[in-house]
């Protein structure tokens, strides 16, 4: 009997960790395992095939003077800067004029909020045809009696990019709208009203008081437009396929094309690492200081 | 969150406040445009929208590019519609939900009540991998599907999708019962209840609501998913964003958009009826997604 229950004790004990282990197990090895794989495979002459013969740093060197990778770079940086620029503009903006008691503000929420349930190939389909000079906007524009309107980004090698930026914009400022405006709600009413009482104007009291305690708003809102922005992959496939040209590659299209279309596994596996290393770089500090606070 | 219980009290005029509206109406039409364009031209036949005027209402009305998009329009090889792709989606999505709820419930409630040595670094390692690009993965994902015997099928994509949803299912639940009170548990344990029995007993009954929102945005992030899809799907197991990507991109042909604009919003149709029943719910998984505790 004390024998049992000896042993029911310590398989109660070791029950909770049993439980999680399955868990960890798959993560450490399917998360931590593979990035160390894609790391060494980053290491090596792997085309079509893995190989597992070392060659240095060589897939770097390749990566780093290869023109497809500095457009991926050069779009990135143009597509994640306004991106996330205008999204945080937009979001705040609307966050704080629906925060003025605006009736209706259940019906706007949600209209302003559901693209960010969609799939970016249905919201990639939808821009591109309505970006399409041939049968959207500029068409429009053209049977409404404006008939120099020009419209073709789309198609232009110098402005697709920015055809991405919008349909990314539309798809999750509403998101980063929801953000602020739960970072509004929650300021101390009282607060307000003992500014407005000094007699702050509206816009002071935004600019001095309100914006600067959304810190925590604005921070959450970089971290996640950054990462979905690095990770931006369905959105450019639908919308341009990366063309007019490669006009609109991306480190993630940029990373599959050379992996599984042009065989050069090696270098797909070095760009996967630099796009880990860029993530993991704003990812890291963040998810350190969130956990770190809880604790205290 | 959406309980607005202290809205900013700014004193604005009547010129201001008419300025506001009109403001946030424009940005409604601005979302809704690219839907409404999708609904409008889903519903013309092919001449009308080549010769007139996308953001016209249908001179003829027609339901046939919805006939064509849903079960015989040119997918990949065979004029199957996306009907196959839809069924696809949905018997990778209900296991893929199901099993990664149900494990990050476990996990949570793990890593909340029966902390142990290391459970921090346990869930910031759990927590880290839902943020790595998915690209680092595919590689080797690619290789060991075809070791166990599942590269291909719809199982594939169901393991997939768990592994990497359950960073976010634990962080959920987690978070959730870290708000559950100890003492309930401990008067539990003195009784005699088991880790199981207190679970099932105890934190299971009070946890509809974070399920809800668990189960809503795995739902959304599987169903929408598109970079697994195409990876590691074979022909009979795409899912619908994938085989939607391939009805618009084909390049054979005459390009469809009415039928392309109907495949759309047949593939967003699911999400977007979870979102407007539950918007609630949806909001708060994206919240709790983004901001911790």
């Amino acid at each position: 009997m004390t024998v049992h229950n000896q042993l029911r004790g310590t398989l109660q004990d070791y029950l909770p960790r049993l439980v999680l282990s399955p868990s960890f197990a798959v993560i450490l090895l399917f998360v931590y395992g593979f990035i160390v794989f894609t790391g060494y495979l980053s290491f090596t002459g792997s085309r079509m095939l893995p190989s597992f013969e070392l060659i240095g740093f060589d897939n770097y060197v390749r990566l780093f003077s290869l023109r497809h990778w500095s457009t991926a770079l050069t779009n990135l940086a143009i597509f994640g800067i306004l991106y996330i620029l205008i999204c945080i503009f937009l979001g705040l903006g609307l966050a704080i004029l629906l925060d003025q008691k605006i009736r209706g503000e259940g019906v706007l929420r949600p209209i302003y909020l559901y693209p960010m349930a969609l799939s970016f190939i249905v919201t990639g389909t939808a821009w591109k045809w309505f970006l399409d000079p041939g049968i959207g906007l500029e068409n429009v524009m053209h049977l409404w009696g404006w008939e120099s309107f020009e419209f073709r980004w789309i198609k232009d090698r110098n402005f697709a990019i920015y055809t991405i930026v919008i349909a990314a914009v539309w798809q999750s400022s509403g998101f980063v709208m929801a953000m602020f405006l739960a970072g509004l709600r929650g300021i101390d009413n009282e607060i307000l009203k003992a500014a407005q009482i000094d007699g702050a104007s509206n816009w002071k009291l935004y600019r001095r008081i309100v914006i600067p305690m959304l810190r925590p708003a604005f921070l959450s809102a970089f971290v996640v437009l950054a990462h979905l922005a690095i990770k931006a992959y369905d959105l450019v496939i639908a919308l341009t396929n990366g063309g007019p040209g490669r006009a609109t590659e991306l480190p993630a299209t940029f990373m599959y094309s050379y992996t599984f279309t042009r065989n050069q596994m090696g270098v797909g596996a070095s760009s996967a690492v630099i796009m880990l290393m860029m993530i993991a770089s704003i990812i890291i500090p963040y998810l350190y200081s969130e956990l770190r606070e809880k604790r205290t | 969150m959406s309980v607005a219980t202290s809205d900013t009290a700014v004193r604005t005029g009547v010129l201001t406040r008419a300025i506001i509206y009109a403001v946030l109406v424009v940005f409604a039409v601005y979302y809704l445009l690219p839907l409404f364009v999708m609904v409008v031209n889903s519903l013309k036949p092919l001449d009308e929208i080549r010769s007139g005027n996308m953001l016209a209402l249908p001179q003829t009305w027609t339901i046939e590019p919805w006939l064509s998009a849903w079960g015989t329009a040119q997918i990949g090889v065979d004029p199957t519609g996306l009907k196959p792709y839809f069924v696809n989606s949905i018997l990778m999505v209900v296991p893929a939900v199901a099993i990664s709820t149900l494990l990050g419930a476990l996990n949570g409630y793990v890593l909340t009540k029966w902390q142990f040595r290391g459970h921090r670094i346990i869930f910031g390692l759990m927590l880290f991998s839902c943020f790595i690009p998915f690209q680092i993965v595919l590689i080797p994902m690619a290789r060991v599907l075809g070791i166990i015997g599942i590269a291909g099928t719809t199982w594939g994509l169901v393991m997939v999708h768990v592994v990497y949803g359950l960073g976010f299912t634990t962080l959920f639940f987690r978070n959730y019962y870290d708000a559950f009170p100890t003492e309930l548990i401990r008067a539990a344990t003195i009784d005699g209840a088991g880790f199981f029995r207190i679970f099932q007993r105890i934190l299971l009954p009070s946890s509809g609501p974070i399920i809800v929102v668990t189960v809503i945005w795995q739902f959304t992030n599987v169903w929408n998913d598109f970079l697994f899809g195409a990876s590691f799907a074979d022909f009979d197991s795409q899912p619908m964003t994938v085989a939607l990507n391939n009805l618009v991109s084909s390049s054979t042909g005459v390009k469809e958009y009415n039928v392309h604009f109907a495949g759309a919003i047949l593939a967003a149709l699911p999400t977007l009826i979870v979102y407007i029943v539950s918007g609630r719910y949806f909001v708060r998984g994206l919240m709790a997604g983004a901001v911790k505790g």
